[in-house]
């Protein structure tokens, strides 16, 4: 199959091994993977943050760079939620019916890397080799946006070498939030300080979510408090052999 | 033709308790250093969590439950005037009398010239959002009436001096010690020796309250529900005061936003199931009183009934946030919040707190005044799932955002950013640059930000994502 590859701004230029890794999976499962270049930011940071009309350029060029595509996959849950579920409102609220209605087609194509697998690619057996103790935090958006359940869970079960550890209160916020962090950036904190007592009580050496975004705050954390504990991105995981 | 009357408008500034006297941030801060506030709130929303999970998982139809909930808050919505007329018509046949109140200022007065005509000095009260929103309790104080909180933890908010931090649980941020300290300084006739023990502390207050329910001509409530086909009026709680406070005095005066109408008898079918399952986790609420104008005899001979608006008209013409009217006041939305969960109620200023707070406040009063509370959210979406109407809270939180007055130096980021991100060239190049940024320090531990407080940032890769692919 022909898939897009929707990197994020966020794993383009900070964390580009799990857009990589999103790569060398796809393709050793053999698909065609094609990067189009015009791509750049979903636009959420602006939505969220109160800048409907600064992100509708954004809106615009996102749609019109995977608009040729039947298949769009992006290496996070959040991302995706913000394409499927604001790009068409965004567009709507600016009065242009016509990107809405094409932002919703485009939107509906565009999958999260575990749905891309589970639900289109119909694999959950991958044929990774990961030997650590992993544990799995589910981030907001792909639990309560876009709903992946699962889906991540039955693909890391079948990752030989890895032992799956459940983590506590796991459905709780890690206190990312975008911009949240940075506003209400003490709650934020709280927030992660619980996020990182729970990581660190399942005794697993890896923690890993599908979004480059949680993980970073996650992972800024454990660093900051030295934690043996490392954030390693879903695809990372899935690609490794 | 149509005659254009303005928007409508937002509840009024010096009066009510919709407005903080901070930032959230600011208000947040003093309570995530107060260590026993976040261990008192842990526990109480952990517990209720997990309590109303329990009786929700019992119902197999729970999804349809919430789906009827929002449809009928929805049609309520649609048609709120005929409705309101409707409900105002029979509670009028049925030897009630109804005032209308624009905002906080005409429902004070109102309610303070009725009691004052009943000649009463003191009247008790059954808990409730739409009075303390309205600072109604001032508004009797400086008119010389004592007003008296019967539910126990209004009681004890009230007798501290305090501020409600819960909708459901207001004193849920006080623990045995301090509530007896509370008692012992400002309950009347209060034992000396009173323990901390919560059994002797619930009969310290049974017995005073109960005299004041026998001593008392005048009561006034909140409403949960008001029935349009038929009049009838209803409050649901759990510890009997309400059903004191409603059947003993000569004279009932029910505040009720305008908002709580509901179309007919059959919808409390709905309501009652998704009520108590949410909020306090019960099957069904302990005590649920209904009564319909005034039955000679039996009762309250006189009823009246203050609908007030007080910005819900605001919010019902803005299509993308009027969803927050469909609020039942459950506090789901708070047990399950992990902001709220850290900071408690009182960091919200208003007195609406948590996720419903952080949307209904700002619309009430115009989003300039609680400019904040949009943004006091991590959009985690737990509010939306928990919600038993299905308010989506998350998205009105954005629309809300979208409409929040913004600070020049954001804006300026803000733009550059869309700026550069809408062309992949430059963007390229800011990408690159973004390694200069190394600058700054290891692991950005330098930066006057927030955000470093306790996070480092990501080391900056040597090369993006795309500087590879087109390596390939």
């Amino acid at each position: 199959m022909r898939i897009a590859l929707f990197a994020t701004c966020l794993a383009d230029t900070l964390f580009p091994e799990a857009a990589k890794a999103t790569v060398r999976l796809l393709e050793r499962l053999g698909h065609e993977v094609v990067f189009p270049s015009e791509q750049t930011c979903c636009g959420q940071m602006h939505v969220n943050t109160g800048y409907q009309r600064d992100a509708l350029p954004l809106v615009k060029r996102y749609v019109q760079t995977f608009s040729p595509y039947d298949v769009i996959v992006a290496p996070s849950g959040s991302c995706v939620g913000s394409i499927r579920h604001q790009h068409a409102m965004v567009a709507a609220a600016a009065g242009e019916a016509g990107l809405a209605a094409r932002a919703g087609d485009v939107g509906a194509r565009t999958y999260e890397l575990s749905e891309l697998l589970v639900d289109v690619l119909k694999v959950e057996d991958v044929g990774a080799y990961y030997p650590h103790r992993v544990t799995y935090h589910p981030t907001c958006h792909s639990l309560r946006m876009i709903r992946v359940g699962d889906k991540p869970l039955r693909l890391l079960r079948n990752v030989r070498g890895l032992e799956l550890v459940e983590l506590p209160a796991a459905e709780q916020c890690c206190g990312f939030g975008g911009t949240f962090s940075v506003k209400n950036a003490e709650t934020s904190a709280a927030m992660l300080a619980d996020k990182m007592t729970t990581i660190e009580s399942t005794g697993a050496s890896v923690c890993t979510a599908g979004d480059a975004s949680c993980l970073m705050h996650i992972g800024g954390g454990l660093r900051r408090k030295d934690s043996g504990v490392k954030t390693v991105h879903l695809a990372e995981i899935l690609a490794a052999t | 033709m149509t005659t254009f009357l303005g928007m409508p408008a937002t509840a009024p500034r010096g009066v009510g308790h919709l407005r903080g006297d901070e930032p959230f941030p600011a208000a947040a801060h003093k309570a995530l250093a107060n260590d026993q506030l976040r261990r008192n709130l842990r526990h109480a929303t952990t517990t209720i969590r997990g309590k109303s999970g329990r009786v929700i998982a019992e119902l197999p139809d729970w999804q349809e439950l919430r789906s009827a909930g929002s449809a009928i808050k929805a049609d309520v919505m649609s048609r709120l005037p005929e409705l309101l007329e409707q409900l105002e018509a029979r509670v009028t046949e049925r030897g009630g009398v109804v005032h209308w109140a624009a905002d906080a200022n005409e429902a004070n007065a109102i309610v303070t010239d009725l009691v004052r005509q009943t000649g009463s000095e003191r009247v008790i009260k059954v808990k409730s959002m739409a009075t303390q929103e309205i600072a109604l309790n001032e508004a009797l104080e400086a008119a010389g009436i004592q007003p008296v909180e019967t539910d126990l933890a209004e009681l004890i908010v009230q007798l501290g001096n305090d501020k409600p931090s819960h909708i459901l649980v207001p004193a849920i941020h006080r623990n045995r010690s301090e509530i007896r300290e509370i008692f012992l300084a400002a309950m009347p006739g209060v034992d000396p020796a009173l323990t901390d023990d919560p059994p002797v502390l619930a009969a310290a207050a049974r017995k005073y309250l109960r005299e004041t329910f026998l001593s008392t001509k005048v009561a006034i409530s909140g409403a949960n529900f008001g029935i349009a086909e038929t009049g009838t009026l209803a409050v649901v709680e759990s510890e009997g005061n309400g059903r004191m406070c409603l059947t003993l005095p000569e004279t009932l005066i029910t505040v009720m936003g305008i908002e709580k109408v509901v179309p007919a008898w059959q919808d409390l079918e709905v309501f009652l199931q998704l009520l108590p399952r949410a909020s306090t986790g019960e099957r069904m609420n302990p005590y649920t009183t209904m009564w319909t104008g005034v039955t000679p005899g039996d009762g309250p001979q006189n009823f009246h009934l203050v609908l007030l608006d007080n910005g819900r008209s605001a919010v019902l013409a803005d299509e993308a946030g009027r969803s927050a009217l469909h609020c039942i006041r459950c506090s789901a939305c708070l047990n399950v919040c992990p902001v709220y969960e850290r900071t408690g109620g009182h960091a919200y200023g208003s007195v609406y707190p948590g996720p419903i707070g952080a949307v209904l406040s700002p619309q009430l009063t115009g989003v300039e005044d609680n400019a904040s509370l949009p943004f006091a959210s991590s959009l985690c979406g737990a509010c939306f799932d928990a919600c038993p109407v299905k308010i989506d809270i998350p998205s009105i939180l954005v629309h809300l955002r979208n409409r929040a007055p913004h600070g020049r130096i954001e804006r300026a980021a803000m733009r550059a950013a869309a700026y550069t991100m809408d062309r992949p060239k430059l963007y390229a190049r800011a990408q690159r640059a973004a390694k200069l940024a190394r600058i700054a320090g290891r692991r950005g531990r330098g930066l006057p930000l927030g955000w470093n407080e306790a996070r480092d940032l990501p080391e900056i890769p040597e090369q993006t994502f795309r500087d590879w692919w087109a390596s390939r």
